[in-house]
C-alpha cells in the first residue's frame, strides 16, 4: 500500500492539488471543461442527426441559419447567410426558391485538406500520422460550391442522410441526382467527385450566392438551413480522407469535421476525449445585443457586440457514469452539469408550494440552476388498429378518454421525475406557435380549470365513461369477462418494477387489469412497425419549432405500420389529415393558429395518446460560468459562453485540498498488524531454540 | 514440446469455430440485421431504403448461415456467418458499425487496459500471497481467524461496493486521487492509482484464502517436516519451500489469466472512465455492433487458449516431473 501512495503523491508532484484530473500545464488557460456520455457515432453533418453528435459538429461547421441565441420563440437568424433568406414562390406557387447570400470573407479552419500536396500522400507517411493536423495545414475562402456541395452530398450513394428521402421530396432533382450518381458510382475504391454531376434544383448564382429550388411551399424549409445537413463541406475534404490508410486509422471526414465554425476539433478520442480549439480562421461573430425582457437582468447582455467566442479550448471527457460525472462538478472538474436523478435529492430541494431551488450545499458552492421545457413529447399511445381501444367509434373513444383522465400524469412526473415535467395539454410542445395556455389551452377531456390551475377530472367522470364505453366497474357488459389491456414497454431493468406497478394501479383505478409486455428496444420496435402493440410509450423529439413538426405525428399519411412514417398510433382521421395539409406550408398566422386549435380538438377528442407529458431540463453551472440560457433549437451554444478563470482556479483549489490524516491512519493500522504479528513471531522463534 | 505444442493449436481450430458459431446464433437470436441497421441509422426518419442499402453495404442482406438460392459449397459460403468468420482466422477484424477501424481501436484500447491490469495482476499476486503466507504462518492462531473471516467477509462484498466505495472515500471526501478520467503516458499514474487499489484489495479475499489453502496443504507434507527437523527457520521453511512448491497450483490460475489481461475489465473501466478493451466491448453490447463483439470473444477465446498452453508450459519449467507429450 505505502509505495501505491507514494506513487500517487509522486504522481501529483507539486500541485496543490492531487485529484485534478486535467494536466498542470493546463491549469489557468482559457478551457471550458465538459463531460459526453455516449460516444458520437457520425460526425459528418450528412448523417449526423442526434444530439450528442450535434454538440461537437455544430461547432464546427456553419449551415447558413442558426437560431438566435436569447430571443425567445425561437427565431432564425443568419450565421453564415447575410440574412434570412425569403422564399419566392414562381410558377404559380408550383416551385418556391430560396436564394443564400453568404458572407464573403470567410474562411475554413486550418486544415491539411486545403494544401494540395497533401492529397497525394504516400502509404508510410499516412501510417505515420498521429493526427490528421500533424501534416501541413492551409485554408481557403468559404465559397456557395460548399454549400451546394454538401446538399449534393445529402444524396450520395455512399453516404446515409436521414433525412435524404424528405429532401427528395422537395428539393427539385434531387431524388434523380441520387439514381444518376448511383450508376455512375461503380469504381468503389475511386473517390467519387460530385461537383461532376449536376443537381437541378440547386444552382450557383456567383461565388457567395445559390439559389435552391424545392417543390411547392414549404415553410419549415428554413429551419433545415440552421441545422448541420446544410452545412458547407469542402470537396477537398472528402477527397484528402479518401486517401489509402487513411480510413484504415480512421481518420475519415465522419470522425475529423473541416469547418468554419469557432472551434476546430483538434483530438478525437471518442472513448476518452474530445477536445475542440478555437479556430484561428474564425471571423469573430458578435455576441447578440437582443433577447429576452429577463435577459439584462440575468446579465445575458453584458457581452453584447464583443466577438466571441470567449473560451480557447473545450475539452470533453467521457464519463459512463452518473456517479464520477457527478463528483467531478462538485468538484469543480465540469463547469455545468445535469442532475442525475439519483442526486436529484443533494442538488434541488422543492417547497410545499412546489417552489424549485437549489440545497443549501448547492447555494454554498455558488452553483446555479437553469431550468427549460424541452420541446419534447413523451406520451401514452394507443395503437388506432386495435380492435379493443383502437379505432374511430363510440365505444372505444370513450373508453379511452376514461383511461386519459384515469392515467394520473401529475403524479408520474412527481415520482419518477421529481417533478421535471409539465402535463402536456395537446401533442404541441411550449413555445411552439399554435400552442395555447393557461386556461385557453386545457384539454377539455381530461382536466377542469379550478382555482386559477388545471385539474385533472374526478375519477367518476372516467367511470362513467367507461361504463359507457361498455365496461362497467371494468368489465365487459356482454361477457362479463374483465378488461385486459396491454401496455407494450421497454425494460431497462429490475428498477423498472415500480414504474410497472404504478401504470397498473392507474387502469386498476377503473378496474381494467393491465398487462405488461416489457421487452427489448428491437422488439418493441418491431412490434409498432408491424401495428401489434395495443399500448406503447414512446416521444418526439423536436427537429425545428413549427407545429407542423409535432401535429405530423398524428398525419394519417404518416402511419407506421401502412408507411413506415412517425404515426406510430397510425392515427386516421379524415378531417385532421386534410387540416394538416392546409396548415403544414402556412405561415404563422390567426388562420394557421384556427386549424391548429381545430386539430388539437380533434385529437383531445379522439385520444390516440393517453396523455404525455413534456420534460423539464434541470441544469447545473457554476458560479464562474457566464453567458449560459438553454436553448433546446441550437447546440451551437459553446461560442456564447464565458468562464471566469481566476473564480475557478481558486474555487477548486478551495474544494480539493487533500486530506492527509486517513494516509496516516492507514500507516497506523498497518503498523498495528505488523507489530503484533512480528512479535509473535519472534515468539514462536525463541519458542522453537528452547 | 513443439509436437504438442502444435497439437494444441490445430485443436484450437474447431475450439474457435465453435466459439464463433456460438457468438454468432446467440447475438443473432437476439437481434436481426434490420435491428442492427435501425440502431446505426438513428430512431428519427429511417426508411426501410436507408436500412436495405445498410445491410447490402455491409454483407448483411445475405441468408444467417445457409443460403437456399445457391447451389453447393455456395450455400454455405454466401452467407453472413462465413464472409463475416473467415477473416476472423485471418485477424481481419474489419470496421465496427460505425465504420471505425476494428484493429486500430484494439491497438489503441490494449494500453489503458493493461496500465491498469497488470499492476492489479501482479500488485495482487504479491499481496495475496503475502497475506497468505501470513496466514499459514500463524496457523491456527488468533492472527489466521482473523484473516480467514476477513477474507470470507472480503468475498462476500460487491465489487461494486468496492469501486463506490473507493471513489467516495480517496477521491470525494479525502481529494487524494482524480475520480476517474485516463491520459497516456506517465501521467496515466495518478489515474490508475485508485482503481488499481480497489482491484487489489476487492481481490484480497478470495485470493489469500486459496493461496492459504494451497500453503497448508504443502506444510503438512513430509519434506517441511524434513526441512524443521534439519533446524531450518520458518521463515526459510516458507519461503524456499513452501512457497516454491506452492508454486504448481498458483500457476494453474495465474498463467492462464496473463493473457486475458489484455482484455481489460468490463466494470472498472466504465467506472473509472479508462478507455480500455473491457469499455469497448461493453460500449459494442450497447450500441448491437456486432463486428465488434464477435471480433472481442475471438481474441477472447484465442487469448485464452494461449492462456491454457503457456500454463502446460510453465509446469515443465517449476516441475522436472511435468513432460509434455
Amino acid at each position: 500500500m505505502r509505495p501505491i501512495l507514494l506513487l500517487a503523491f509522486l504522481a501529483a508532484g507539486c500541485a496543490d492539488v492531487w485529484n485534478d484530473p486535467y494536466p498542470a500545464a493546463d491549469r489557468g488557460a482559457s478551457v471550458l471543461y465538459t463531460a459526453f456520455l455516449e460516444r458520437p457515432k457520425h460526425l459528418d453533418p450528412v448523417q449526423s442527426y442526434t444530439e450528442d453528435e450535434a454538440r461537437f459538429t455544430q461547432q464546427v461547421y456553419e449551415p447558413p441559419l442558426q437560431y438566435h441565441y436569447l430571443k425567445r420563440p425561437y427565431e432564425l437568424a443568419p450565421l453564415t447567410a447575410l440574412e434570412v433568406p425569403k422564399p419566392v414562390e414562381i410558377e404559380g406557387g408550383r416551385f418556391t426558391v430560396y436564394t443564400i447570400r453568404i458572407r464573403p470573407g470567410i474562411r475554413y479552419q486550418p486544415h491539411p485538406a486545403f494544401v494540395p500536396e497533401n492529397h497525394a500522400l504516400a502509404r508510410v507517411r499516412v501510417d505515420a500520422l498521429r493526427s490528421p493536423y500533424d501534416l501541413p495545414l492551409g485554408t481557403r475562402e468559404l465559397t456557395a460550391d460548399d454549400y451546394i456541395y454538401e446538399i449534393k452530398r445529402l444524396a450520395s450513394p455512399r453516404l446515409h442522410s436521414p433525412v435524404f428521402g424528405l429532401m427528395a421530396e422537395y428539393i427539385v432533382g434531387l431524388q434523380d441526382f441520387a439514381e444518376r450518381v448511383k450508376k455512375f458510382d461503380t469504381r468503389k475504391g475511386e473517390w467519387l467527385d460530385l461537383r461532376k454531376h449536376r443537381l437541378e434544383g440547386v444552382e450557383k448564382v456567383d461565388e457567395h450566392t445559390y439559389r435552391i429550388r424545392i417543390k411547392g411551399r414549404y415553410p419549415q424549409f428554413a429551419y433545415w438551413l440552421a441545422m448541420p445537413f446544410f452545412a458547407p463541406v469542402p470537396w477537398e475534404a472528402e477527397k484528402f480522407f479518401h486517401q489509402p490508410g487513411m480510413a484504415e486509422r480512421n481518420y475519415t471526414l465522419d470522425w475529423w469535421p473541416v469547418g468554419t465554425g469557432a472551434y476546430m476539433l483538434t483530438e478525437n478520442d471518442p472513448n476518452s476525449r474530445m477536445q475542440l480549439v478555437r479556430n484561428p480562421n474564425f471571423r469573430g461573430e458578435a455576441y447578440p445585443a437582443e433577447g429576452e425582457a429577463s435577459d439584462a437582468k440575468d446579465g445575458l447582455l453584458a457581452d453584447a457586440g464583443k466577438a466571441m467566442p470567449f473560451v480557447d479550448r473545450v475539452v470533453f471527457t467521457r464519463e459512463k457514469e452518473s456517479i464520477p460525472y457527478w463528483n467531478k462538478f462538485l468538484q469543480g472538474y465540469f463547469d455545468s452539469s445535469a442532475i442525475p436523478s439519483d442526486t436529484f435529492d443533494q442538488a434541488v430541494r422543492v417547497s410545499v408550494e412546489g417552489e424549485v431551488g437549489l440545497t443549501e450545499e448547492m447555494q454554498g458552492k455558488g452553483i446555479r440552476l437553469r431550468t427549460s421545457v424541452d420541446t419534447t413529447i413523451l406520451y401514452l399511445g394507443v395503437n388506432w388498429l386495435d380492435a379493443t381501444v383502437g379505432g374511430p367509434s363510440e365505444k372505444t373513444r370513450k373508453l379511452r378518454q376514461a383511461l386519459a383522465i384515469a392515467v394520473d400524469w401529475e403524479e408520474f412526473i412527481s415520482i419518477f421525475l421529481n417533478g421535471r415535467g409539465l402535463v402536456s395539454q395537446d401533442p404541441l410542445a411550449p413555445g411552439i406557435f399554435g400552442q395555447r395556455v393557461g386556461r385557453e389551452g386545457l384539454n377539455p377531456v381530461t382536466h377542469e380549470w379550478k382555482d386559477g390551475a388545471a385539474r385533472r377530472r374526478p375519477l367518476e367522470e372516467a367511470k362513467k365513461l367507461l361504463a359507457e364505453a361498455g365496461y362497467p366497474d371494468g368489465r365487459d357488459e356482454k361477457s362479463g369477462q374483465p378488461l385486459v389491456l396491454y401496455l407494450d414497454t421497454v425494460g431497462r431493468g429490475p428498477g423498472d418494477k415500480p414504474r410497472f406497478d404504478w401504470w397498473r394501479r392507474q387502469f386498476a383505478k377503473l378496474s381494467i387489469q393491465l398487462e405488461i409486455r416489457d421487452t427489448d428496444w428491437n422488439r418493441f420496435q418491431e412490434k409498432v412497425r408491424k401495428g401489434s402493440q395495443q399500448l406503447y410509450i414512446l416521444g418526439w423529439n423536436a427537429d425545428y419549432p413549427d407545429p407542423e413538426n409535432f401535429l405530423f405525428l398524428l398525419h394519417g399519411a404518416q402511419s407506421r405500420m401502412k408507411n413506415q412514417g412517425e404515426n406510430t398510433s397510425n392515427y386516421v382521421n379524415a378531417e385532421f389529415d386534410a387540416l394538416f395539409e392546409r396548415m403544414k406550408n402556412m405561415p404563422n398566422s390567426a388562420e394557421r393558429q384556427k386549424i391548429i386549435d381545430r386539430m388539437v380538438d380533434l385529437v383531445r377528442r379522439d385520444v390516440p395518446w393517453i396523455g404525455g407529458f413534456h420534460p423539464v431540463s434541470y441544469g447545473l453551472a457554476h458560479a464562474w460560468m457566464g453567458n449560459g440560457k438553454p436553448n433546446n433549437m441550437a447546440r451551437n451554444n459553446i461560442k456564447y459562453l464565458r468562464v471566469d478563470l481566476d473564480r475557478r482556479a481558486a474555487l477548486r483549489r478551495e474544494w480539493n485540498q487533500p486530506v492527509l490524516w486517513p494516509i496516516a491512519l492507514i500507516l497506523l493500522f498497518v503498523a498495528a498488524i505488523t507489530v503484533p504479528a512480528f512479535m509473535a513471531y519472534r515468539g514462536r522463534e525463541r519458542k522453537a531454540a528452547r | 514440446m513443439i509436437a504438442y505444442i502444435l497439437r494444441r493449436v490445430l485443436y484450437a481450430i474447431p475450439i474457435l469455430v465453435g466459439v464463433n458459431l456460438l457468438t454468432f446464433l446467440l447475438f443473432f437470436m437476439v437481434n436481426t440485421p434490420d435491428d442492427m441497421a435501425r440502431m446505426q441509422l438513428g430512431q428519427k426518419r429511417v426508411t426501410p431504403e436507408a436500412i436495405q442499402k445498410w445491410k447490402a453495404e455491409r454483407g448483411y442482406d445475405k441468408p444467417l448461415v445457409f443460403n437456399g438460392a445457391e447451389a453447393g459449397a455456395r450455400q454455405f459460403t454466401n452467407t453472413i456467418f462465413f464472409e463475416k468468420s473467415v477473416k476472423l482466422f485471418a485477424f481481419d477484424f474489419g470496421r465496427a458499425e460505425d465504420n471505425r477501424d476494428i484493429a486500430n481501436e484494439i491497438r489503441t484500447r490494449m494500453w489503458p487496459s493493461l496500465a491498469l491490469a497488470i499492476p492489479v495482476f501482479l500488485i495482487g499476486i504479491a499481496v495475496n500471497i503475502t497475506f497468505a503466507l501470513g496466514m499459514a504462518f500463524f496457523r491456527a492462531t488468533v492472527l489466521d481467524l482473523t484473516g480467514v473471516v476477513l477474507c470470507v467477509a472480503m468475498m462476500s462484498i460487491s465489487s461494486l461496493f468496492y469501486i463506490i466505495g473507493g471513489q467516495y472515500l480517496l477521491s470525494k471526501l479525502w481529494h487524494l486521487v482524480p475520480i476517474s478520467g485516463y491520459a497516456g503516458g506517465v501521467d496515466a499514474i495518478k489515474f490508475v492509482v485508485l482503481p488499481v487499489i480497489i482491484g487489489v484489495i476487492g481481490g484480497i479475499g478470495s485470493g489469500s484464502r486459496w493461496y492459504r489453502t494451497l500453503f497448508l496443504e504443502e506444510m503438512g507434507k513430509d519434506y517441511v517436516r524434513t526441512a524443521r527437523a534439519k533446524g531450518l527457520s520458518e521463515p526459510v521453511v516458507m519461503f524456499r519451500h513452501v512457497l516454491k512448491n506452492a508454486l504448481i497450483p498458483i500457476l494453474t490460475g495465474v498463467v492462464v489469466v496473463i493473457p486475458l489481461l489484455f482484455m481489460g475489465s468490463l466494470i472498472a473501466e466504465s467506472f473509472f472512465g479508462i478507455p480500455g478493451l473491457g469499455s469497448y466491448t461493453i460500449d459494442a453490447i450497447q450500441a448491437q455492433d456486432f463486428a465488434v463483439l464477435r471480433s472481442m470473444v475471438f481474441i477472447g477465446a484465442v487469448l485464452y487458449i494461449v492462456g491454457l498452453l503457456l500454463t502446460d508450459i510453465s509446469y515443465t519449467l517449476v516441475d522436472p516431473r511435468v513432460r509434455l507429450n
